[in-house]
């Protein structure tokens, strides 16, 4: 809450300063740029989970007896098994100019990683995705002290819905509840703060109610260590009805959260910049604090495939700029270091979105 | 920079803004147990159903935030307060409002937070265990993020005079401000209204107490809001609602100007305030405002004649009668009245040079007029079949002059086109083109009704020998789409050039565009519904309009057939071994199927139609005539809830004479047979063990994670391997025997109204027949659950054990499997139900199908199947495969040869 401080206010304070100033860039997909690393099984579980489980948490397992379980697809667990990867895509996006990185751990809650049966590394991959993005971050400062870069610390919305039965012949049935994510997402926050990020950004919302189980839960890590770092929130309008999966239209998901006092608000995935421009625009009007996004290159094609090219792409977020909706922007799905860099230079020089103050209803 | 003042905001699926210019928001009241005795029961007797209805209605008629309460000693109020929001969460036209958790036990208002994804109002939170405890509940209720009302109490008690409301708001708002970090714009304060009139001289200045609080609060406690339960203030008037909504109408009145902008009323119920009886009024606020010693005793003396009085009859309003005779022809039209009818034709008549003036002039006025409000969404399909039986009569009187008149001069009306209109052949359902051939006339078409089972060649025949301007085909069951096909096939090789028209429940416009559309030249449109026709039919015979109207149409349809193609392989279809593979797993080790308590064949005939009455499941009569939304809710729709209503009681008025006139005769029959499941078939025996019967099945082939399994109705039947003794069982019944008497009994008189009105009916009884016997089926006959005991709607939300899937719906859709079901019962001469061709049911009014008694038996949609298991199926029932192709049709994932 707002009484407690920064746990590292010089770092906030840096932030601020360039939020103040200019447009921050955020980096782009991360899976899109896993793809193209071609890996295999082999690649995903390393030497310490060569038998599909982890070696370290069941040194006495029988892979002969009990085998494990393919691990290819888990991203995250690339920041332990393939660092080197995930490294190399965080410093081509720093090198393409974004100004903050996220983490490598959308999917790293124990809800998602059950389907893996490593629900005991969640805080371990968020400790060292968090770790991992910092010494990028703390590389590419050194070698350009032009200006800071930070890293986020990424809650993805894990696999399941709260607010949404997954059983349409019972409405009434969840198949989680806000306390088995609120304990998800404080493992989860506990990694990321210890492993140095610099701000915490839950995002790829659908359903507002698991957003807030984040939010519960940040907030009680916050308590238990007597300090903060900026919240980001950045929520998922699924398709061209204007609403998230859960049924919210931007102004309603924006007045679910904003009880965070989040350092911004925004929208990210789903859509194409040009579909996603008037849910932005909503937000810009309505949020007292900085608004984010981070579109898709577009929406997909026939073949699932997304391809707005990185100068249509910018072209539509300049405008996005220019019309004065954005104080950060990044890239979702399909977008590349490419893209990010055209965006970068796109917002070059373009004026932050002015942040409104308010006044008291009474004043 | 702007500068904007810090407004509330809450949300449901939309935002709620707390601006100035709402002056007043509505909470609503009636889904709180503490409040509505109705609910209370709805949700004692765990009717969610029911439950969920009161707060559709609450947000339907303007309440802009729901109040839910579940504190009453008998129920599990946690789990109540968890299960009724996550149902409300599922319904979009309520869930957009916000939810305000109320509660006086904290962990019902947690447990109530923890299922809110907008941000809602906690009520309520106060100072009266102590600040500490006020302070916590505070830090969660932001943490959670909705806004709190609090409520003014403190260690002392209950504030009931000014200063101490004043007084405890006052130190609330610093602590919560101050101390929690809490925005003053969530806080909503609660200075108690109290009952006033009471009797008691402490108590009337409870109502001046709150409203100076009020003013006070607002004016020193900036942002904060001020809300109350409006309906205590009335309290001691219980009993007479006139008078107790005058005093929440003066009340109000003078709270809201003091600055009350929030309160939990029946927004639905209150009178304006100038609209009260002047004497009432002055002293309704003598006692509000306590203006005079005497003036509780002054307000009683009057407040018996408010007392609504029992037995009241309502005189219908004969005033339109005084009016000239054409505008009474037009009111009697618009309003579907027509008991006046021949009277006042004849009078226009008499006044006109020929007798189609009368129809040309106010009768089409009269019909245009409802034509414009039916368009306008203004007026509902019931009313205008009403309208279109008092124009029918009316032309039924004049024809005869105008034969006469015609046989003089040779002069004919004028139509707006002419239409041939069938159900085609092997069906046998025409309540939906009965109304479309209705709105048409109306409208001034010229509609030769065919009939139902029409063969291709006839619909044909006709349409050339009358030189229609379009066809008309409707069908219900799935094998009509095959049908239609052909017909259109049969047209563009008889070089028709007329426009097709396609329209019944199963039929759709991708189906249209896919299936029918390429095969037939000219213009070839789905009509989604009756309201539709019209504007269709218009458009095709308009010169003018026809040209554009077909461009949009077809390239609608190539874009569909555009995206069909590049759907086809998106979903994809698993072999069908591997489907085959992912069965779902009946865990025959440890379940011991039942044995049928009487086993074999048993015949009800004439069953009690008065039992069925009760066990109609209403919705679905509501959208045979096209009012959308569901039963109860229907009858307080905003838009539909008076027509719904009106049509509600006409239904229950035919029914009361079709019981007591023995106008329908309801039989049925059930089965059972000792059966093993053999792969995706079912294998039935006599009690020899000979076989009898085998039943085919298709399996689901969806690409779906190993948990879920791929269904098949066989595999809820124990297989051969498992050694089970299992059973299966099945039933035809209808209430449809008797009914084509009365049916051509209404046409004569050219009452479409009561004919449409009996047809949906008897569906209705059928259906309700059906539902009736499953339940004695699991009770009795079968009787796997003696004990079970469900009200109406869990029986409509089939809360129970078992399932009574029907051939040719979604779990088994291959109607011809009715031809064994019907052997098996001998239904045609047990029931008196016989099979077309096209294995539609005859009477209409009939529902057949399986039993299926194991625990997990449930309905799915088989949905599309590959070319793999559609050959397997015809190997399995003796089939070619063009013949599994054409009765498979429309669950084909491939185009077949």
């Amino acid at each position: 809450m707002s009484h407690l401080p920064y746990l590292n206010p010089a770092r906030v304070r840096a932030l601020e300063d360039a939020l103040a100033r200019r447009i921050l860039v955020i980096d782009g997909a991360m899976g899109t740029m896993v793809q193209g690393y071609r890996l295999d099984e082999a690649d995903y579980r390393g030497t310490r989970f060569v038998h599909g489980f982890d070696s370290q948490h069941e040194p006495g397992r029988d892979p002969a007896l009990q085998p494990g379980h393919d691990l290819k697809g888990n991203n995250d667990l690339l920041v332990l098994t393939r660092p080197d990867v995930i490294g190399a895509i965080h410093t081509a996006y720093l090198d393409a100019g974004a100004d903050l990185v996220e983490t490598n751990t959308f999917n790293a809650t124990s809800v998602s990683q059950a389907d893996y049966h490593l629900e005991h590394i969640v805080y371990e991959l968020n400790r060292e995705g968090a770790r991992l993005a910092r010494t990028c971050c703390d590389a590419v400062e050194a070698k350009d002290r032009s200006r800071p870069r930070f890293v986020i610390g990424v809650l993805g919305p894990t696999s399941r819905t709260a607010s949404i039965s997954p059983d349409v012949n019972d409405p009434g049935f969840r198949n989680t509840s806000f306390e088995e994510l609120r304990l998800a997402y404080r493992e989860a926050t506990r990694g990321l703060i210890d492993g140095g990020a610099d701000t915490l950004m839950v995002e790829t919302i659908f359903d507002t109610l698991n957003a807030k189980a984040a939010l519960f839960a940040i907030e009680e890590e916050f308590d238990a260590r007597g300090g903060r770092l900026p919240v980001m929130i950045s929520g998922t309008i699924t398709d061209l009805s204007g609403r998230t999966l859960s049924g919210q239209t931007a102004e309603a998901f924006y007045a679910s959260v904003a009880h965070a006092r989040p350092l911004s608000v925004g929208l990210n995935c789903a859509l194409g910049a040009k579909e996603l421009r008037q849910y932005v625009d909503v937000l810009s009007q309505v949020a007292d604090c900085q608004v984010s996004a981070h579109p898709n290159a577009g929406l997909p094609n026939a073949f699932g495939e997304y391809d707005e090219t990185p100068a249509d792409m910018a072209t539509l977020i300049g405008e996005f700029a220019r019309s004065g909706l954005l104080n950060l922007v990044g890239g979702c799905c399909g977008t590349t270091p490419a893209h990010i860099e055209a965006i970068a230079h796109a917002v070059a020089g373009v004026a932050p979105r002015a942040l409104r103050s308010t006044l008291d209803a009474a004043a | 920079m702007t500068a904007t003042p810090r407004y509330t905001r809450l949300s449901g699926l939309e935002p709620l803004v707390l601006t100035p210019e709402l002056l007043f928001v509505n909470i609503g009241e009636r889904t709180n147990v503490t409040g509505s005795a109705q609910f209370r029961k709805l949700v004692k007797e765990e009717r969610y159903g029911e439950a969920v209805e009161v707060a559709r209605q609450q947000v339907e008629s303007g309440a802009q935030i729901i109040d839910v309460n579940m504190d009453e000693g008998l129920i599990d109020s946690e789990a109540a307060m968890v299960r009724f929001l996550n149902l409300i969460a599922s319904e979009p036209d309520i869930a957009r409002v916000p939810v305000m958790v109320d509660s006086s036990k904290w962990s019902v208002i947690e447990a109530g937070l923890r299922c809110l994804q907008g941000k809602g109002v906690v009520n309520s939170i106060s100072l009266k265990e102590g600040e500490a405890l006020f302070v916590e509940h505070a830090r969660k209720v932001l943490r959670y993020g909705a806004a709190a009302v609090v409520m003014a109490f403190d260690e002392q008690g209950q504030a009931d005079t000014c200063a101490r409301k004043v007084e405890i708001c006052t130190r609330a708002y610093r602590i919560l401000t101050e101390q929690v970090g809490f925005p003053p714009e969530d806080i909503i304060f609660d200075p108690n209204i109290f009952a006033i009139a009471t009797g008691i001289e402490e108590h009337d200045n409870y109502a001046v107490d709150f409203i100076e609080a009020t003013r006070l609060i607002r004016a020193t406690l900036p942002g904060c809001h001020v809300s109350g339960g409006v309906s205590n203030v009335s309290f001691s008037f219980r009993g007479n609602e006139t008078v107790r909504q005058a005093i929440h109408a003066v009340f109000l009145f003078h709270a809201i100007a003091a600055g009350m902008d929030m309160g939990i009323v029946n927004a639905g119920a209150l009178p304006i305030v100038d609209d009260l009886d002047p004497e009432l009024r002055e002293r309704v606020e003598d006692v509000v405002l306590n203006r005079r010693k005497d003036a509780t005793e002054r307000l009683l003396e009057i407040a018996e004649r408010y007392k609504a009085k029992k037995g009241e009859v309502v005189v219908e309003n004969l005033a339109w009668r005084t009016l000239p005779v054409r505008e009474r022809l037009a009111h009697a039209l618009v309003h579907g009245i027509d008991a006046f009818v021949e009277g006042d034709t004849e009078e226009v008549r008499a006044q006109s040079t020929r007798p189609l003036d009368v129809i040309e002039g106010p009768l089409m006025d009269g019909m245009n007029v409802v034509g414009d409000l039916f368009g306008a969404g203004k007026m509902f399909l019931p009313q205008v079949v009403k309208s279109a039986r008092v124009m029918k009569k009316a032309v039924a009187y004049l024809l005869p002059y105008i034969e006469a008149e015609k046989a003089r001069t040779g002069d004919t009306g004028k139509s707006n086109g002419k239409i041939v209109m069938a159900t085609v052949k092997g069906d046998v359902h025409d309540i939906g083109k009965n109304i479309v051939g209705v709105v048409l006339r109306c409208n001034n078409f010229d509609v030769i009704d065919l009939g139902v089972m029409v063969p291709a060649q006839k619909i044909l025949d006709i349409a050339v020998a009358e030189q229609a301007d379009m066809i008309g085909l409707s069908g219900l069951i799935t094998p009509s789409l095959e049908e239609m096909s052909h017909v259109a096939k049969e047209m563009q090789r008889q070089d028709l050039r007329i426009p097709l028209l396609i329209g019944g429940a199963t039929t759709s416009r991708a189906h249209t565009a896919l299936k029918i559309e390429p095969h037939y030249k000219s213009p070839t449109v789905w009509v989604k519904d009756a309201s539709r026709a019209v504007g269709v039919a218009q458009s095709l015979v308009s010169k003018e309009l026809v040209d554009a109207f077909m461009d949009k149409v077809r390239a609608d349809y190539a874009e569909i057939r555009e995206r069909h193609k590049d759907r086809s392989g998106a979903k994809r279809l698993v072999p069908l071994d591997k489907a085959r593979a992912q069965r779902f797993d009946g865990g025959w080790a440890d379940y011991d199927p039942p044995v049928p308590k009487q086993p074999g064949v048993t015949v009800f005939d004439d069953y009690p139609l008065a039992e069925l009455v009760e066990c109609i499941d209403w919705s679905p009569f509501f959208n045979a005539w096209e009012l959308a939304g569901r039963y109860p809710a229907i009858l307080d729709d905003a838009v539909v809830g008076a027509q719904a209503k009106e049509l509600h009681r006409d239904a229950l008025a035919m029914l009361e004479r079709i019981v007591a006139g023995k106008w329908l005769t309801a039989r049925g029959v059930i089965g059972f047979w000792p059966a093993q499941a053999v792969g995706d078939d079912v294998e039935l025996r006599d009690d020899a063990g000979r076989r009898i019967a085998t039943l085919h099945h298709l399996r689901q082939q969806a690409d779906k994670p190993v948990e879920r399994p791929d269904f098949c109705l066989a595999d809820f039947v124990a297989p051969k391997a498992s050694g089970r003794p299992d059973w299966v069982g099945g039933f035809a019944v209808t209430a449809g025997i008797g009914i084509e008497a009365h049916i051509e009994r209404f046409e004569r008189d050219h009452d479409d109204y009561s004919s449409i009105m009996l047809k949906a009916l008897a569906d209705r009884l059928a259906e309700a027949f059906a539902e009736r016997l499953h339940e004695r089926v699991r009770r009795e006959f079968w009787g796997y659950a003696p004990d079970e005991a469900l009200g109406n709607d869990q029986l409509i939300a089939e809360k129970y054990r078992g399932i009574r899937p029907a051939p040719g719906y979604p779990a088994c859709p291959d109607h011809t499997e009715k031809a064994t079901l019907f052997r098996l019962l001998d239904a045609t001469k047990n029931a008196g139900i016989e099979l077309t061709d096209g294995y539609a049911m005859f009477p209409t009014a009939a529902v057949s199908g399986w039993y299926f008694a194991h625990p997990q038996s449930q309905y799915f949609v088989v949905g599309r199947l590959t070319k793999e298991q559609v050959e397997d199926y015809a190997r399995r029932k003796g089939w070619s495969l063009a013949e599994a192709e054409r009765w498979l049709a429309p669950n084909l994932d491939y185009d077949p040869e």
